[in-house]
């Protein structure tokens, strides 16, 4: 006999024999035949005791589910005035199973709808392959006339389904197109891409501007209802509703006045407004013109229409201020006026000689002013876009270190403000050089880049980024384009904080100095931007003027005589008040000649109107 | 080499409820097939030979030794383990979860096969470690971890229902293997505490998705939908039947994953009462004859991997036709032998070839 310790440890360690598993799995299936037995109880009553209703259920599907689509959040100017908004129409369609007599039924439709019966069947023969409980659509947006005759003769038209749908309508057409832009129907490799996981055939979704980029903001999202129809299909009972959650309204960070202005100023010429705050980065008005209505996109376009619109050369539906590439000419002497002064190569007092061309490397390179400037220093060469002083400061600091104050001053990549198409432009290096043409640079290269010619490209917002940074001693922020976004209830859910960029690698001492030229540019009696003065508000600003093709120095022909698709762009950088700057504006005139006679004067007024405004209201009611 | 006795005591029974299982799973993905969209008659001929391809396995499965099983375990772990990683990596997205891997013109689900690979490592394991007094705390470890590395991998894909069956046969094996009492009672109450702790520390949607998980009825439109759709199609089938390729639920694609999932509901509509409780008694035989075979087998290991096997087909078949009744919670477990999926069928017709094999050899000595 063992004792009861030994007996423990033994068993213990003691390997389990067969009888042992034996016994055991007798235990499993003692437990697994009333598991199943649960089941065959569960099916005797699903089937036999509750059989009967189930297949009355079955008969006629009556449970089904209908989507409640949410509606999309609301979009207003900074000040709450509505931009977009949605409106109801009634869409048509058809519940096959359930319109019967069909043929009967589709010839009193056409007889109301004024739609032909071919056509009527047609719609119904796209849709053969989907199950006959699935309404087919057979018209959209009826209008309220059809949608009175259909409503009191429904008793006869069996199976017919008004479904009232919320569309976007753009309050003030043509108005802020680009920023806003519009939304349609999801596309096939939308739906394919992960960023829409959760949508579904014909669901509307954003499809440009920050329709697009806020697109989660604005959704929303889908409820819906289990109901139990009978056999016409009509509601009987609603057996369970999950309600819609609306989408949030946006509030961009433009006022509608000021756009507005902005729009009217530039719609006779082609080309982009860009206004921003200074201070915090906010976008206060950005128009491209031509443009283009957005509702066409809602409403539908006549074949003409759309022809019209995507064959029109000067591609209303580009969004100029952020996606057209220009040189930005003259007023990149700014980045090679910092650049000269931070990097040593000039001083506020350094004086070059402009004789009106610039020998180098057996070529003359002109000035724009034949006559020549003759010796002048950094404030003035700003001040009158004098050529010559700048091709010799480009040549003393190389293209390398032009490009490290270019891109720190946000040209050459994306300003990262969220609108779609963002273009980010072109600073070259004689690395990018290399990579791109396999070619060494030249130093002759060198002078072009200096002037803002040559491979340099911008966009207007890009500039309009840079002059704010100048403005505001330096530093870098990303243009906003919402100030703010709420929730259907009112409650603010963000409010849009400033975000900055990078900050100008120059001293403020410099940066005063380049400030000194740009005021002279407008305020000095030899500026070249005169034109953009306003009286009593102190304006600085850049002029400048992009040759659209390389001049030669023999050309003698006329800038007017020039086929307009060969005219040079202007520019116009600037901002108001000098000392205390409240907005920076960046114009840019495609084919405008002359950046002080085309768009200097636009500049201008953006600046005037915003400033009279501002000064009109409650101060810090317009900035917050 | 090839012994005539092992053709006398092959296991005809356990060969003929396999091919009647697979039958009537093949009739009624006929039935789903021809109800048009989304399941087309190409879903039903890949399957026809996708259960080609299983007998072959299964033929593989009962030609060798089960013995063997016992020193390649580990081996067949490994790489089924490897095939979850590469999943991860470069897993096709289907539906937001990344489970299939291609391989070329097919696409495997190696978390189907990872069921085999679990019972095998767990039945090695306890015909090792299993003591007549039960398991401590100590030897538990390496199951647990076994366990819980496939488990965690599936999780990630995600598919938190091939991952709890998984866990619930490991579950299974180890209870079976007996637990020491005190560990089995610190088990439970470690358990009953942590549940609220983990609960607290979830997010609001993640509770959401538990509280739908368990209630079907909180989410009216998607899973609360699928089971009302679903009662309605077993239901409406009543004793005889609305007979092949009658049901209308079916026909007119109310039913979510008909092909998959919910194939029981379509089998039921088809074929009444009596044809689905036919399809619930055949899994009861099987249950209990895999049981049997366990019973006659002499081996430890035997004895654990046909244990293991009958509780992997009980456990799937119980979830399945229980989440399709209303029963039990909605989770994505396929239904052995009649759900679409080619790994499905591979990995069950491996298990009635690993049976076969023990079977047969039952009465073998050496």
């Amino acid at each position: 006999m063992l004792n009861d310790t030994a007996l423990h440890s033994h068993l213990k360690t003691q390997v389990p024999d067969n009888d042992w598993y034996k016994r055991r799995i007798i235990v499993l299936l003692c437990l697994v035949v009333p598991v199943f037995m649960l089941l065959l109880l569960r099916l005797f009553y699903l089937q036999i005791v509750e059989g009967g209703n189930f297949r009355k259920l079955s008969e006629h599907n009556c449970i089904r589910l209908q989507a409640i689509d949410p509606p999309r959040g609301l979009i207003f100017d900074r000040n709450g005035r509505l931009l977009v908004d949605n409106r109801p129409s009634y869409d048509l369609s058809i519940v096959v199973r359930d319109a019967k007599p069909l043929n009967a039924t589709l010839q009193r439709l056409s007889r109301y709808t004024r739609m032909p019966l071919d056509a009527l069947w047609a719609e119904i023969e796209k849709y053969r392959n989907q199950p006959s409980y699935k309404p087919v659509p057979l018209l959209q947006d009826i209008g309220r006339d059809m949608l009175a005759v259909l409503e009191v003769n429904r008793y006869e038209l069996p199976g017919i389904v008004i479904d009232v749908r919320l569309r976007r309508l753009y309050v003030n057409d043509q108005s802020a197109a680009h920023i806003l832009g519009y939304v349609g129907e999801i596309s096939s490799d939308e739906l394919k891409s992960p960023r829409y996981a959760n949508y579904k055939r014909s669901d509307i979704v954003g499809k440009a501007g920050v329709e697009k980029t806020f697109e989660n903001v604005l959704r929303g999202e889908r409820g819906g209802r289990q109901v139990e129809v009978n056999a016409a299909g009509q509601l009987v009972k609603i057996l369970k509703t999950v309600d819609a959650v609306p989408g949030n309204n946006l509030f961009l960070s433009f006022d509608l006045d000021l756009q507005q202005k902005a729009e009217k100023l530039i719609d006779n010429v082609h080309g982009a407004v860009v206004a921003m705050d200074p201070d915090t980065g906010s976008i206060l008005a950005m128009a491209s013109s031509p443009s283009y209505d957005p509702n066409m996109f809602i409403n539908g376009f006549s074949q003409e229409q759309w022809q019209k619109l995507i064959s029109d050369p000067f591609h209303p539906l580009e969004n100029k201020a952020i996606q057209a590439e220009y040189p930005p000419a003259s007023t990149y002497k700014i980045i090679t006026a910092m650049a000269g002064l931070q990097e040593g190569v000039i001083n506020d007092g350094t004086t070059l000689f402009c004789p009106g061309f610039y020998k180098f490397g057996g070529r003359d390179y002109r000035c724009w002013k034949k006559s020549g400037h003759g010796s002048i220093n950094v404030t003035k060469a700003l001040a009158e876009s004098c050529d010559v002083f700048f091709y010799q400061v480009g040549l003393r600091l190389g293209v390398d270190r032009l490009a490290f104050y270019a891109k720190a001053s946000g040209l050459g990549s994306l300003t990262g403000i969220q609108l779609d198409h963002e273009s980010a432009g072109l600073v070259p290096t004689s690395d990018w050089k290399k990579r791109r043409f396999k070619v060494s640079w030249q130093s002759g290269e060198t002078l072009s880049v200096a002037i803002g010619q040559g491979y340099n490209l911008v966009t207007p917002l890009q500039l309009c980024a840079m002059i704010a940074t100048v403005a505001n001693g330096g530093t870098r922020f990303v243009p906003q384009i919402v100030s703010k976004i709420e929730n259907a209830s009112g409650d603010v859910i963000k409010k849009t904080a400033p975000e900055v960029a990078g900050h100008l690698p120059v001293s403020p001492d410099n940066l005063d100095i380049v400030k000194k030229g740009l005021w002279d540019v407008v305020n000095e009696r030899y500026g070249t931007g005169r034109i953009g003065a306003i009286p009593g508000v102190e304006v600085s600003g850049k002029t400048g003027t992009a040759q659209v093709f390389s001049r030669k120095t023999n050309d003698t022909e006329n800038e007017k005589q020039r086929t307009e698709r060969l005219r040079s762009h202007a520019w116009f950088v600037s901002y108001a008040p000098s000392d205390n700057p409240k907005i920076a504006v960046a114009v840019l005139v495609e084919h405008g000649v002359h950046g002080a006679s085309a768009a200097a004067p636009i500049a201008r007024e953006v600046i005037r109107a915003y400033l009279s405004e501002s000064t009109s209201q409650p101060s810090g009611e317009a900035h917050q | 080499m090839f012994d005539r006795r092992l053709i006398e005591n092959f296991d005809w029974v356990l060969l003929l409820v396999t091919l009647l299982l697979v039958a009537s799973g093949l009739i009624t993905l006929y039935s789903a097939a021809s109800a048009g969209m989304p399941v087309t008659q190409a879903f039903y001929f890949r399957q026809l030979m996708w259960f080609g391809a299983g007998i072959l396995v299964m033929t593989g499965a009962f030609l060798f030794n089960y013995r063997k099983l016992d020193q390649y375990a580990y081996i067949a772990y490994g790489c089924c383990i490897l095939m979850l990683l590469a999943v991860l990596v470069a897993g096709k997205y289907v539906a937001g979860s990344r489970r299939w891997l291609a391989l070329g013109p097919v696409s495997l689900q190696p978390s189907e096969l990872v069921k085999v690979a679990v019972i095998m490592v767990l039945a090695r394991y306890y015909s090792r470690s299993a003591t007549v007094k039960g398991m401590g705390f100590r030897e538990l470890l390496i199951p647990m971890l076994l366990t819980g590395i496939p488990f965690a991998l599936i999780v990630k894909q995600p598919d938190l229902g091939t991952a709890m069956t998984i866990v619930i046969i490991a579950a299974t094996m180890t209870l079976f293997s007996k637990i020491e009492k005190r560990t089995l009672v610190c088990i439970f109450i470690c358990g009953l505490v942590t549940v609220p702790v983990i609960w607290l520390f979830l997010k609001g949607y993640q509770k959401q998705r538990i509280l739908t998980f368990l209630e079907p009825d909180l989410d009216p439109l998607g899973a609360g939908y699928h089971i009302i759709q679903s009662k309605i199609a077993i239901g409406s089938g009543m004793l005889f039947g609305k007979g092949l390729l009658m049901g209308t639920q079916n026909s007119l694609s109310f039913l979510p994953e008909h092909h998959t999932d919910f194939i029981f509901s379509v089998l039921s509509e088809d074929w009444g009462f009596i044809g689905s409780a036919l399809i619930l008694l055949l899994f009861l035989f099987l249950i209990v004859w895999g049981l049997n075979i366990a019973h006659g087998c002499r081996d430890s290991f035997g004895i654990l991997m046909a244990v293991g096997i009958s509780a992997l087909i009980g456990w799937e078949a119980v979830i399945n036709t229980g989440m399709v009744m209303g029963l039990l919670p909605v989770v994505g477990i396929p239904l052995p032998f009649i759900s679409y999926g080619g790994s499905s069928v591979i990995s069950m017709m491996l298990c009635m070839g690993i049976l076969m094999n023990i079977s047969m050899r039952q009465f073998m000595f050496e």
